[in-house]
C-alpha cells in the first residue's frame, strides 16, 4: 500500500465577515495517498475550495483555518511562511479554476515559468530556462522555445490552462491539487486538459487532489471521491463503489441531478411560428478617421433556422459560435440581413415602434440570474413591468395579482414578491426571470443558456419547470446551450453552430449518437466519452 | 388563487435600506452627519444670537484676542478713556470704575464745554456719557459714563469686527455656496454624462471630445475667466465654480450610464418592448443614483475648497460679506500677531470637509456594490 | 513606439491649436483691456501703447499675428511688465517652479507609494489606519491653510526655516515650499496606492504566485506592484504637469519669484500676451507629461501597444 501523503483532520475554516462569523468547513478529515486522485465533489458553496485553500494557507485575510493538515507529517496550519514556502510550490502546488486571471499579464510566460524553478531548485537562468521549455512541451505547446517569450494575452484559455499546469508540475510535486481547473473552459478544450493530467499523473506518479462539480469527470479520473455539503464530507468511497451505490442521500440527489428524459417532436401539421432565412450579422470593429476601412466580422453567417410551435430547438456550440448572436438576431434586438418571418408575417424590416407589440410574443430568459434583473426593483416590479407596455390599461391591483399567479405558475411563494432580487438564490431568481418571460403569455421563448450558472440539482427544476410550462402553454423554444446533456433532455431538434455557421443538424439522436461532421464528433466525443448515461 | 394574493406580501429590503443600515452602523460617518448638522445650524441661526453684527466695527478693539471673559479689560479702559480724552483736547486728571460705571475728571485751560460726552461716548467702550459734576469755573468736570460690556470669543478682525459672527456668517457663504455650486455640478454633470452615454454613438463622441477640449484648458484660466465675465459677485460665484466641476461628473456618469446599458436587465427590459423612457426611469436613474450622490458628497468639499481658494485670492466673495477662504487669507496675512484670525476659520473649514470626506466615505462604504 | 511618439507630436498640434485659439478668443471677449486698469491714462498714451500693441487691429488680425508669432517662437512682450517679453519671465520663473514643483512630485511618488503599500499589506491593522488618517488630513486641508500654520510654526515659532522668499535656491528656502506643495499630492498618491495595490495582491495571478511559495518580495515587488503602478502612473501625468508650472498659493505666501503668480495677475490685469503664454507652457507640459503616462504604461503593461 502506497504510503499517506497529505492527511487532513478536523480541518475548520471560519470567515469572519459584516454580518458575523460563517464556518465555510466544519470538521473535515480526508488524506490522499501517493499517486492516488482523489476527488472533492460539491456543489457551491460546499466549501470544498475553502478546504484545499486552507491547507495550502491560501485563504483571504478574513478566514481562519484551524485543525490538522500533515504533508508527511508536518502540520501546514499555522506554519510559519518561511517553512510553509518550502512545501507550497515544491512539494505541494495547486491549479486554479480561472484560466484567464491566474497568470501574471505583465510577464512572459517563461519568465513565470523560471521563476518557481530558480527559487526552489536554485538553478541558474539557463538550467531554469532548459527546464522551462522541457515542461512547456511535457504539456503540449507547440513552438515551447518560441512561447516563452509570449505574454498570457497572446494565448487562448486551454493553453494558459496548460502553462498554468507546467508551472505547478516544474518542482516534481508530490502532490498536486486542481480546483475546478476545466470549468471556465469549452467542452472539447476540457476533454484535453483533462487528458493531458490524466496522462502527466500517471507518468509522474504523484498525488492528485480534483476539486470538481461534475461527476463525469469525477468518473473518468478519480480513484477516491469525498462528497461535500454545507461544509462537511457526507460520504467517501471507492469511486466506482460510491457511483453504483451511493448510501446518502444527498450523493443520490447529485447522481439523480442529471436531466433525464426526451422531448417528443411536435406533429409534422404544427405551424411554422419563427422561420429565419439566411440571417447575417456582422459586427464592424475598429475603422474610423485615420485607421482606414473597418474589419468585418460575420458573427452569424446565413443561418437558417425554422420553428414550429410547441417545438424546442436546441442550439449547441462552444464561446463564440454566434449562437446567443442568431438568437437575439431572430427576436431583432440585433440589426441583421436576411428574411425572418413571424407568424406568417416578415418582421425583419420593422421598426422599433411597430415591432414593440410583437415582442409580447417573443421573449427571452437571459443566462445570469443576478445581472438580468434590475436590482432596485422588487421581483414583482420585475415580473410586472411588461405588462406596463403591453397591457397599460389593468390597474395597479391587477397587476399585482397577475404578478402573484406569475409567482405561482413557476413555483415560487408569491408572498416573496414585494422582496428584491438579491434577497433570492440563483436558481428563484432564474424563475423570476421566467415568470417576468410568460407572464407575457409569449408564443417563443428564446432561452440563452438559462441554466449554466446554477448547480446541477437546481438546473433539473429549472429544465423541468421549463418543460411542464412549454407543454401548458404549448410554447416554443429557441434552447441555447454548451450543456449538451442538458439540450439532450429539452430539445427536440438540435443546431450545431461554429464560427457563425450551422455545422450539423438534426434530430437530438442523429446528431449525438452518429454525427457527421468532424467538429460535431469531436464535441460530441469531449462530451460525453466518459458518460455512461450520456 | 386570488386568497394568495390578498395577503399581505412580505416587504422586502431594498438596497437603499441596506445602504442606509451599514452607513448608520459607520461611527465616523454618522458623526460627521451630526457634526455637519450642528455646523449648517450654528452657521445658519448662530449670527442672530451673537452679540454682534458681522459688519459692526469697534474702532478700540481692533485685534483684539479671543477671551472668555468681557471686554473692556481694565488697562484698555484706560487706553479708551485716554484716547477719547485726547481727542476732546482736554487733560484727563484721573478716573475711577465703581460698578460697571466709570468717573472720569478731566481739566483744561478754557472752560469745557458739555457736548464733550460725546467724545467718549464716540468710543466703543462707554455709553450715556453724561456729566456728573462741573465745577463753576468750567475748568474741571466729571463725567459718568456706562462700561460697554463685550464679549469676543473669538477675538476681532483687523477692522475690530467680531471674528465669531463673522466666521458663523462665511460658513452661511461657504456651506450654501458648497450645497448650490455642488448642486448646479450635479445638474449639468448628470444631464449631459446621461444624455451622452444613453445616446451613445457619434453623439457621445462629440460630446465627449468637447468635455476633453474643456478638460485639457487650464482650470484656474477657466475659473478666472468665469469670474470676470460673471463680475464678482456672490450669486453668480457659485455658477461660476458649479460650471467648472461638472466635467468629473459628465465623465463619471456618463461611465456608469454606459456600463448600465450593457446590463442583462437592460436587454432584458428592450427584449420586453419597454419604452427608451421606461428604461431610463425605471432602470438606468436609479442604478445612477448611488454614484451620483457619492459622487455629490465628495464634491461639495470641493467646491469649498475652490470658492475659499478663489476668494482668498480676492476673486470671490467681497467685503464686507465673508467666506471662510476670505477669513483665512486675512488670518494669514496676520500672522504672527494675530494667530487667532488664522486658527478658527482654518478650524471651521477643516473640521467641515473633515465631516464631508467621511460622510462621503461612508456613504461609498454603504452603497458600493463591491461589499456585499 | 517611436513612430507613435512622432504620430502623439503631429496630433498635440491640432490640440494645441484650438486650446490657443478658445483661450485667445475667451480672453478678448471679457471685458476691460491691458490700458484701461490704471485710471487717468491720458488717452493720447493710451491709443499709443495700443498701436505699438497691435490692439487697434481688428481682432481676427490680431489672432493670425499672435499665431505667426508663436509659430516662430515669439509669445510677445509682457504688457503690465514692459521690460520684459514673456518668453523672459519664463526663463526666469519657470526653473525656478520646476524645481520645487518637481521636489515635491518625486517626494510624493517615494512617501506616498511607501505608505499606501505599507497601508495595503497591514490593511485594517494600526499602521493602515494611520496612513489613512495622514492622507485624509493631507488631502482635506488647503494649502493656503498648510502654507500659513508652516510658517507660523515652523518659520516663526521654531525659527528653523525663513519665512519665505527664495534665497537663491537655498535649500532652507525651498523646505516649506516643497513640503506644502507635496502633502496633498502625497495624500492622493498614498491614497491611490493603497487601493489599487489591494486590488493587485487580491487578483487570481498573487494566488498563483503563492501556491508556488514564491517569496514575499517577489511577490510584493514583483507582481502586485508592478500591477498596481498603472493608477498611480495615470494619476502621475496631470499631476506633473500641475505641480512644475507652479502654484499661486505656494508662491505668493512663500514669496517664490516662479510662474504661478502670472497667471492670476494676468488674467485680471489683461496682460493677454502673458496669460496666452502661460496657457500654451502649461498646455505643452500636460501634452508632454500625458505622452511620458503613455510611454510608462506600455513599459509597464505589455498588453499595452501602440502601433
Amino acid at each position: 500500500m502506497a504510503e499517506t501523503i497529505l492527511e487532513l483532520k478536523d480541518m475548520r475554516v471560519r470567515f469572519s465577515t459584516l454580518d458575523g462569523a460563517v464556518d465555510a468547513v466544519k470538521g473535515v478529515g480526508l488524506h490522499v495517498k501517493a499517486g492516488e486522485t482523489v476527488a472533492i465533489v460539491g456543489e457551491s458553496g460546499s466549501g470544498k475550495s475553502q478546504l484545499m485553500m486552507a491547507t495550502m494557507g491560501l485563504l483571504a485575510s478574513n478566514g481562519q483555518a484551524a485543525g490538522v493538515a500533515s504533508y508527511r507529517g508536518t502540520n501546514l496550519v499555522g506554519l510559519p511562511k518561511a517553512e510553509l514556502n518550502t512545501i507550497r510550490g515544491r512539494k505541494i502546488t495547486m491549479i486554479f479554476q480561472e484560466p484567464m486571471t491566474s497568470l501574471d499579464p505583465l510577464y512572459t510566460i517563461g519568465d513565470q515559468l523560471m521563476e518557481p524553478i530558480m527559487h526552489h531548485q536554485k538553478l541558474g537562468a539557463g538550467a531554469a530556462r532548459s527546464r522551462a521549455i522541457e515542461m512547456l512541451k511535457l504539456v503540449h505547446i507547440p513552438e515551447a522555445g518560441r512561447r516563452m517569450g509570449s505574454y498570457p494575452y497572446e494565448m487562448s484559455g486551454g493553453q494558459r490552462q496548460r502553462v498554468m499546469i507546467a508551472m505547478a508540475l516544474a518542482n516534481d510535486p508530490d502532490l498536486l491539487i486542481a480546483d475546478e481547473p476545466t470549468t471556465a473552459l469549452d467542452v472539447t478544450i476540457q476533454a484535453e486538459i483533462l487528458e493531458l493530467m490524466a496522462g502527466l499523473q500517471q507518468r509522474l506518479g504523484m498525488g492528485m487532489v480534483f476539486i470538481t462539480h461534475d461527476l463525469n469527470i469525477v468518473k473518468r479520473i478519480a480513484h477516491r471521491v469525498y462528497v461535500m455539503r454545507y461544509g462537511e464530507v457526507v460520504e467517501e468511497g471507492e469511486t466506482a463503489a460510491l457511483f453504483a451505490h451511493p448510501r446518502h442521500p444527498y450523493t443520490r440527489a447529485l447522481l439523480e441531478a442529471e436531466p433525464t428524459g426526451r422531448k417528443a417532436p411536435p406533429p409534422a401539421t404544427a405551424p411554422r411560428i419563427l422561420d429565419g432565412t439566411g440571417v447575417t450579422v456582422s459586427f464592424k470593429i475598429g475603422g474610423g478617421f485615420l485607421s482606414g476601412p473597418p474589419i468585418v466580422l460575420k458573427a452569424v453567417d446565413r443561418v437558417s433556422v425554422s420553428l414550429r410551435q410547441g417545438q424546442t430547438i436546441g442550439v449547441v456550440g462552444e464561446s463564440g459560435s454566434g449562437k446567443s448572436t442568431l438568437a437575439r438576431a431572430l427576436l431583432r434586438l440585433l440589426p441583421s440581413e436576411g428574411a425572418i418571418r413571424f407568424d406568417g408575417r416578415d418582421i425583419a424590416r420593422l421598426d422599433k415602434e411597430a415591432m414593440r407589440p410583437l415582442r409580447k410574443e417573443l421573449q427571452i430568459v437571459l443566462q445570469d440570474p443576478f445581472g438580468s434583473l434590475s436590482p432596485r426593483m422588487t421581483a414583482g416590479q420585475i415580473v410586472t413591468e411588461g405588462l406596463l407596455v403591453h397591457e397599460p390599461s389593468i390597474s395597479r391591483r391587477d397587476r399585482d395579482l397577475r404578478a402573484a399567479r406569475a409567482f405561482e405558475e413557476v413555483q415560487l411563494d408569491p408572498l416573496l414578491r414585494n422582496r428584491y432580487p438579491h434577497e433570492f438564490s440563483g436558481g428563484q431568481r432564474q424563475r423570476i426571470a421566467i415568470a417576468r418571460a410568460i407572464i407575457l403569455k409569449p408564443k417563443v421563448v428564446v432561452l440563452d443558456e438559462p441554466t449554466s450558472a446554477l448547480d446541477r440539482q437546481v438546473q433539473k427544476q429549472i429544465i423541468e419547470l421549463l418543460r411542464d410550462l412549454q407543454s401548458a402553454n404549448n410554447l416554443s423554444y429557441l434552447f441555447i446551450s454548451h450543456d449538451l446533456a442538458v439540450v439532450r433532455a429539452m430539445a427536440d431538434h438540435i443546431m450545431v453552430m461554429k464560427n457563425g455557421v450551422v455545422v450539423e443538424q438534426g434530430s437530438p439522436d442523429d446528431v449525438m449518437d452518429h454525427p457527421q461532421d468532424p467538429y460535431t464528433q469531436r464535441l460530441m466525443k469531449a462530451a460525453f466519452v466518459n458518460t455512461a448515461n450520456g | 388563487m386570488t386568497d394568495v394574493a390578498q395577503h399581505p406580501a412580505q416587504q422586502g429590503r431594498s438596497l437603499w435600506a441596506d445602504a442606509w443600515g451599514r452607513l448608520r452602523a459607520n461611527r465616523a460617518a454618522m458623526i460627521s452627519i451630526y457634526y455637519l448638522i450642528f455646523m449648517a445650524v450654528i452657521c445658519i441661526a448662530g449670527p442672530w444670537f451673537t452679540p454682534h453684527a458681522f459688519n459692526t466695527i469697534y474702532q478700540d478693539y481692533n485685534r483684539v484676542p479671543p477671551s472668555l471673559s468681557a471686554y473692556p479689560k481694565p488697562e484698555m479702559i484706560d487706553q479708551a478713556v485716554k484716547d477719547a480724552v485726547k481727542r476732546a483736547r482736554v487733560e484727563l486728571d484721573g478716573w475711577k470704575e465703581e460698578g460697571g460705571k466709570i468717573l472720569i475728571t478731566v481739566s483744561s485751560a478754557k472752560p469745557i464745554d458739555e457736548r464733550m460726552t460725546r467724545y467718549i461716548d464716540r468710543s466703543s467702550v462707554f455709553e450715556n456719557a453724561a456729566v456728573v459734576d462741573k465745577p463753576a469755573d468750567g475748568l474741571r468736570m466729571t463725567l459718568g459714563a456706562d462700561i460697554e460690556r463685550q464679549h469676543f470669543f473669538f477675538g476681532t478682525d483687523t477692522s475690530g469686527r467680531d471674528l465669531l459672527t463673522r466666521t458663523l456668517i462665511a460658513g452661511r457663504v461657504s456651506l450654501s455656496i458648497g450645497l448650490l455650486a455642488g448642486l448646479v455640478a450635479v445638474v449639468i454633470g448628470v444631464l449631459y454624462g446621461a444624455t451622452a452615454g444613453f445616446i451613445g454613438g457619434k453623439t457621445d463622441e462629440v460630446m465627449m471630445r468637447i468635455v476633453d477640449v474643456l478638460y485639457s484648458l487650464p482650470f484656474i484660466f477657466f475659473v478666472i475667466m468665469l469670474v470676470v465675465f460673471f463680475g464678482r459677485n456672490f450669486v453668480l460665484m457659485f455658477l461660476a465654480v458649479g460650471a467648472v466641476l461638472w466635467l468629473d461628473m459628465a465623465r463619471i456618469v456618463r461611465g456608469q450610464a454606459l456600463s448600465i446599458r450593457r446590463q442583462e436587465y437592460v436587454q432584458a427590459a428592450e427584449a420586453l418592448g419597454v419604452t427608451r423612457t421606461g428604461i431610463l426611469l425605471r432602470h438606468i436613474v436609479p442604478n445612477l443614483l448611488g454614484p451620483v450622490v457619492i459622487y455629490m458628497t465628495l464634491l461639495v468639499p470641493q467646491v469649498i475648497i475652490l470658492e475659499s481658494f478663489l476668494s482668498y485670492l480676492g476673486l470671490g466673495v467681497q467685503e464686507p460679506m465673508s467666506s471662510w477662504g476670505v477669513l483665512i487669507s486675512q488670518g494669514a496675512k496676520n500672522i504672527p500677531s494675530a494667530n487667532w484670525l488664522l486658527f478658527f476659520p482654518s478650524f471651521f473649514l477643516t473640521s467641515t470637509l473633515f465631516a464631508l470626506n467621511f460622510v462621503g466615505d461612508g456613504l461609498r462604504d454603504a452603497l458600493d456594490p463591491k461589499d456585499r | 513606439m517611436l513612430r507613435y511618439i512622432l504620430k502623439r507630436f503631429l496630433t498635440a498640434v491640432p490640440t494645441l491649436f484650438v486650446i490657443v485659439t478658445i483661450s485667445f478668443f475667451l480672453m478678448r471677449v471679457a471685458p476691460g483691456g491691458p490700458f484701461n486698469q490704471e485710471k487717468g491714462l491720458n488717452p493720447v498714451i493710451k491709443a499709443n501703447l495700443e498701436r505699438v500693441y497691435h490692439l487697434d487691429q481688428p481682432l481676427w488680425k490680431q489672432y493670425l499675428l499672435y499665431l505667426w508669432n508663436l509659430l516662430h517662437g515669439d509669445f510677445g512682450p509682457s504688457y503690465n511688465l514692459p521690460d520684459f517679453t514673456v518668453a523672459e519671465l519664463f526663463a526666469q520663473g519657470l526653473p525656478v517652479s520646476m524645481q520645487l514643483g518637481g521636489s515635491a512630485l518625486v517626494l510624493a511618488l517615494l512617501i506616498g507609494g511607501c505608505l499606501g503599500i505599507i497601508a495595503a499589506l497591514y490593511q485594517n491593522h494600526t499602521a493602515d489606519y494611520a496612513v489613512i488618517a495622514t492622507a485624509t488630513a493631507g488631502s482635506t486641508i488647503p494649502t493656503f491653510v498648510i502654507a500659513p500654520l508652516f510658517q507660523l510654526f515652523f518659520a516663526l515659532t521654531l525659527k528653523w526655516f525663513p519665512v519665505g522668499g527664495w534665497g537663491d535656491g537655498a535649500f532652507i528656502n525651498k523646505v516649506g515650499p516643497v513640503l506644502t506643495l507635496m502633502l496633498p499630492q502625497l495624500a492622493v498618491v498614498a491614497r491611490l496606492m493603497r487601493g489599487s495595490m489591494i486590488e493587485s495582491l487580491r487578483s487570481h495571478h498573487i494566488r498563483t504566485a503563492r501556491a508556488l511559495g514564491l517569496s514575499d518580495y517577489a511577490i510584493i515587488i514583483r507582481h502586485a506592484l508592478r500591477g498596481a503602478l498603472l493608477p498611480i502612473i495615470s494619476y502621475g501625468g496631470p499631476a506633473a504637469a500641475a505641480l512644475v508650472t507652479g502654484s499661486i498659493i505656494v508662491e505668493t505666501i512663500f514669496s517664490i519669484p516662479g510662474v504661478g503668480r502670472y497667471f492670476v495677475e494676468a488674467a485680471l490685469n489683461r496682460d493677454y500676451t502673458l496669460v496666452m503664454g502661460t496657457v500654451v507652457v502649461i498646455a505643452i507640459f500636460t501634452i508632454l507629461f500625458n505622452l511620458i503616462v503613455d510611454v510608462l504604461y506600455a513599459v509597464v503593461d505589455p498588453r499595452v501597444r501602440y502601433d
